[in-house]
Formats: structure tokens, C-alpha cells, sequence
């Protein structure tokens, strides 16, 4: 399938700048601060054209920390509903790649992937934001070269 | 004609970074009642302490709270350090306060930072955050990570500190303490600031005490509590301290109480280094904790951090309760939320530095329209759990709980 002019450059427009949601599914806090962190002066995500939004409406990446919890699992879905295709879901932290050391606890649902599809881990108690910078590069990467072989 | 409107804010909004959910009543755009849902974030960790030894709890005690991770880990090992009768060093005191000062600095940064967002205002949250950098630097350099630094164990403290780390720190406080200087002066002397946070937000002295408000919330209303001067736990009984507090009863008066209490923990960590004693690091605890309870109290970054652990004689804890600062201060939020307008919502619940991941305990449902409440006393509930498991053909009435034991 070509695609048309137009496509093409929304496409190139949509990995140039991602725009991300933050949702805590019940982290600990550490992560979320990293990720915030990595919004700013220091790491400055806003180089990559990265963006953080208020609504699950204009994002493109979900960036989900924390263990689920059985009260935030609908949530969750919801707000995965409400984005737009093409999106993509990064699990930071141990606990969302997989409940961390939450797992087993009787409120735990147990990581991301257990209630929408994860696209990409980063392990790590907190994740250091150089992390979160790397795997949002190495995603966007990815992304490209899945559309050069389209 | 007035009409009412509810509207509902949460649990993902834009403002903060954790779940939490508001009811919000207004009239016109006037706040009239506010409901505050929190719960989101109740992971069973309480429960998840019980399962587990002393030592593995440690790290789960870290992980209430990604901020204020030291104060939990402190107030954790104070427990069952008094249950265990052990004392320990004064150098693995002092550590501990450096480290609680320096969870403070970062803290009440980041908060400066977010209040600074919450009222548009993102030129602060991008100064302070780049201060608060070099807070995370210096914790990194003495714990090893940036947020939980794993600094305490039961019976001292896991790292030193070397003379070169204590000269890296005095560079990083010299250069927060010029930084500071100019937010004092900005939160005292910029006109736009004071307009717009001074009048909201209010909070009477006497509502402070009434609601049980804690920490800068409590202080900026004119109540001098702070629990490093009330019980001066670890080395806080050696510190020359001052109790900062404000009458200003408002949100603004709240952010003045942070940027000075900033100068004040840089005093104490200087303090600190200047007198570090020498010592073991860590003194032997047995793995197995005699009977007893404990109450242990610390000072968060947010007020008021209390933990309850009642040990059995083995080697876990029979019951582990944590009452986090932002518990305290929920109450008083609704207070202050009636009468405000709503744009004023967001930076209200800021100013109570609000802590989710802490707050969201054990939850009691108190439905009172139907008139049916959901609070278990300590039989009741034993009572119903043992009526659940016989249902399932388990007799748990075999099973003897230990008589308390009161330490004093
Ligand atoms: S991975 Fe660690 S720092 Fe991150 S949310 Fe979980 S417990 Fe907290």
C-alpha cells in the first residue's frame, strides 16, 4: 500500500513529536517524579519534540507507572480507549513491567501489560530519566523503521 | 437563579500526577462543597509488610512514598529498633538526619516547582526543578540511587560518609542557598505571587487544630508542631532548631513556609557535617523481635509521619500501620477548598503538597445515606474473617491471637 503525500508527512509529523500522557496506575510516586523530571531542564524530553498533555485525547504515547490497582484497572482501559491510533504504551518502572515489588499484594492487578498491551519496558526502581529518554529514542526508532517498510 | 453543579475532577487531570478523584459542588463559580476520593492508589502494602520479614519490609517501607521515602524507612526502623531495645550510634544518627534534611530540600523544591505550574507560573517549575537537581545529585552520591536511596537499615545505616562527599555537599548547599535566597525573595517581594495566592486557600488557626492539619500546612496557620522539635527522634535532640512558621493562614503562607524551612534544613545538614561523631555504623539486631507495639513518629517533608508495628516474637511483624502526612491534611483540604473559586482548585490541593502513593492506606466507607458503615473494629473484623474461611471449610477459630503487650 503507497501512501499518499499527505500520510506520509503526518506520519513524519507524529514521530517528530510524540505526545504523552502520564498516568499513575498506583507507582510509588519515584517514577512518576522521574518522568516528570525527565520534562525538565536537565534531560528536557521537549528536544525529541516530546510534549506532555493534559488529555488522553491528543496523545500519542501512554506512559503508564506503577503496579494496576484493582481501582485504577478500568481507568486504565479507559483512558487506553480514549487515545487515538496509532498509539503506544511504555511501561516505566519495575512495578509496571510487572508489579515489581508489589506483585502478589491483595489490591494488585499486577503490571500494565496485564490490562492494556505494552510496548515497551524499562525496568528499573525508580527508572533514571536518561532511561526514559532512551527507550522513548529507541521506540520512536522502531516506529520508523516499521513505516520504511510499509 | 443559582443552580448547582457537580462536577467530578479525576483521577487521571492534568494538574497532578497521581490518581485522585474530587467532587466538586458549585454555584455559579464558587465552590460550595467539595468531596475528596482517594483510594486509587491503596496497594495492600500494610498487609504485604505483614507477610514479610523485617528486613524485606525495609524496602517495601520505602516504596509507600518515592518522596518522602527516607522519612518512612526512618520512622519503620525507629519502631522496631525500640521493640528490638537496641540504640544506635550517634554517627548513623546524624547520617539519618542528613539524609532527612536533604529529602526535605528536594521536596520542598519540587513543590515550589509544581505550585509554580499549578498557577501557570512555569518559568518557577523550571528553576526549581533544575535546583532540585542537584539535591538528587548529592543523594544519589550518598545512597546510591536518586529516589529511594535505601540509606537506613534496622539498627543504623547502610553507607559513610566520606570527607570528600561531605566537601560535595557543602559545594551543592552553598549553591541551593543562593538559589534559595532569590525564591524567598521572590515569594516575599513579587507582587503577581502574593495576588494570586494570598486570600485563598484559608485556613484559621483554630480550624488547623480542629481538622488535625500537620506539618507546613499546620505551620503556615500559626501552630508551631513539628515533630523534630516535639520528640527529637535520631540526632534532632543536638540541632539547633527553629520552627518556621507564618500567619498567613493561606497558600501563600504556606509557600513562604517552604522556601524558608529550605534554609533551615541547609543550616541543620551543615550542622550536621561540621559535627559528624565517629561511630560504628550499624549495630547487630536479632532477627527476631520480642513481643511488643510501638508508636514511632518522624517529620516528613508534609507533616506528621506516624508508624504503628506490633511485633509477635518471630521474625515478621504481627501488624505494620502507616498514617502518612497527607492523611492528616485531607481533612482540612475539603475545609478550604468551600467558598474558593474554581480556578483556585488546583493550586489548593497543591498547596497541601499532596501525597497520593501515601495517603492510600486502609480505606473506611462510610455510606450514610443507607445508613450501613463499613468500620470493623479489631474483633468484629477477627470475627468476620473467621465466619469467611469456616463458609469455605477452614476453621480459623483454632488459631489464637497473642495477648497485646504495652512497651512504655
Ligand atoms: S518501580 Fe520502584 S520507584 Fe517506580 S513506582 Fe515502582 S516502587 Fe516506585
Amino acid at each position: 500500500m503507497t501512501k499518499t503525500f499527505m500520510e506520509r508527512a503526518v506520519d513524519w509529523g507524529r514521530r517528530k513529536s510524540p505526545w504523552i500522557i502520564h498516568f499513575n496506575a498506583g507507582a510509588c510516586n519515584g517514577c512518576d517524579i522521574e518522568v516528570v523530571d525527565a520534562l525538565t531542564p536537565r534531560f528536557d524530553l521537549e528536544r525529541l519534540g516530546m510534549l506532555q498533555q493534559g488529555t488522553p485525547r491528543h496523545a500519542d504515547v501512554l506512559v503508564c507507572t506503577g503496579a494496576v490497582t484493582l481501582q485504577t484497572r478500568d481507568r486504565l482501559k479507559q483512558i487506553y480507549n480514549q487515545m487515538p491510533e496509532p498509539k503506544f504504551v511504555i511501561a516505566v518502572g519495575s512495578c509496571a513491567c510487572s508489579g515489581g515489588i508489589f506483585d502478589g499484594c491483595y489490591c494488585i492487578n499486577g503490571g500494565v501489560d496485564s490490562v492494556v498491551p505494552v510496548d515497551a519496558y524499562l525496568p528499573g526502581c525508580a527508572a533514571r530519566p536518561e532511561a526514559i529518554i532512551d527507550v522513548v529514542n529507541k521506540l520512536l526508532k522502531k516506529w520508523e523503521e516499521k513505516q520504511k517498510e510499509e | 437563579m443559582n443552580q448547582r453543579i457537580t462536577i467530578p475532577i479525576g483521577p487521571q487531570h492534568p494538574s497532578l500526577k497521581e490518581p485522585g478523584c474530587f467532587t466538586i459542588t458549585l454555584e455559579g463559580e464558587k465552590v460550595v462543597s467539595a468531596v475528596v476520593g482517594v483510594g486509587y492508589n491503596h496497594r495492600g502494602l500494610e498487609k504485604a509488610c505483614e507477610a514479610r520479614t523485617y528486613i524485606q519490609d525495609m524496602y517495601l517501607i520505602e516504596r509507600v512514598c518515592g518522596i518522602c521515602s527516607h522519612t518512612h524507612s526512618t520512622a519503620f526502623c525507629q519502631a522496631v529498633e525500640a521493640l528490638a531495645g537496641v540504640e544506635i550510634s550517634r554517627r548513623a544518627a546524624y547520617i539519618r538526619v542528613i539524609m532527612a534534611e536533604l529529602e526535605r530540600l528536594h521536596s520542598h523544591l519540587l513543590w515550589l516547582g509544581v505550585a509554580g505550574h499549578e498557577i501557570g507560573f512555569d518559568t518557577l517549575l523550571m528553576y526549581s526543578w533544575r535546583d532540585r537537581e542537584k539535591v538528587l545529585d548529592a543523594l544519589a552520591l550518598l545512597g546510591g540511587n536518586r529516589v529511594n536511596y535505601g540509606i537506613n537499615t534496622i539498627g543504623g545505616v547502610r553507607r559513610d560518609i566520606s570527607p570528600s562527599e561531605c566537601e560535595q555537599l557543602r559545594s551543592m548547599l552553598d549553591f541551593i542557598e543562593e538559589e534559595d535566597k532569590y525564591f524567598i525573595d521572590l515569594a516575599l517581594h513579587e507582587s503577581t505571587l502574593a495576588a494570586r495566592l494570598g486570600g485563598i486557600g484559608r485556613l484559621s488557626y483554630e480550624d488547623a487544630l480542629r481538622l488535625g492539619a500537620v506539618g507546613p500546612v499546620a505551620r503556615a496557620s500559626g501552630v508551631p508542631t513539628d515533630i523534630r522539635v516535639i520528640e527529637k527522634y535520631a540526632a534532632y535532640d543536638e540541632f539547633p532548631m527553629e520552627v518556621i512558621t507564618d500567619e498567613h493562614s493561606d497558600v501563600f503562607g504556606r509557600a513562604v513556609v517552604r522556601v524558608k524551612e529550605i534554609m533551615e534544613s541547609i543550616k541543620l545538614i551543615r550542622f550536621a557535617l561540621d559535627n559528624l561523631p565517629d561511630g560504628e555504623l550499624k549495630v547487630n539486631v536479632p532477627r527476631r523481635i520480642p513481643e511488643g507495639e510501638v508508636l514511632s513518629r518522624t517529620e516528613a517533608p508534609r507533616g506528621e509521619d506516624i508508624h504503628y508495628v506490633r511485633s509477635n516474637g518471630t521474625d515478621k511483624p504481627d501488624r505494620v500501620r502507616v498514617r502518612a502526612a497527607s492523611e492528616a491534611n485531607w481533612h482540612s483540604v475539603a475545609h478550604m477548598l468551600e467558598g474558593d473559586y474554581l480556578a483556585d482548585v488546583p493550586i489548593i490541593i497543591a498547596a497541601i503538597d499532596p501525597c497520593y502513593s501515601c495517603t492510600d492506606r486502609a480505606i473506611v466507607l462510610d455510606h450514610r445515606d443507607t445508613g450501613c458503615q463499613q468500620v470493623l473494629d479489631w474483633e468484629a473484623l477477627r470475627r468476620y474473617s473467621v465466619d469467611f474461611y469456616r463458609e469455605r471449610g477452614f476453621d480459623a477459630k483454632s488459631i489464637k491471637i497473642p495477648e497485646r503487650k504495652i512497651i512504655r
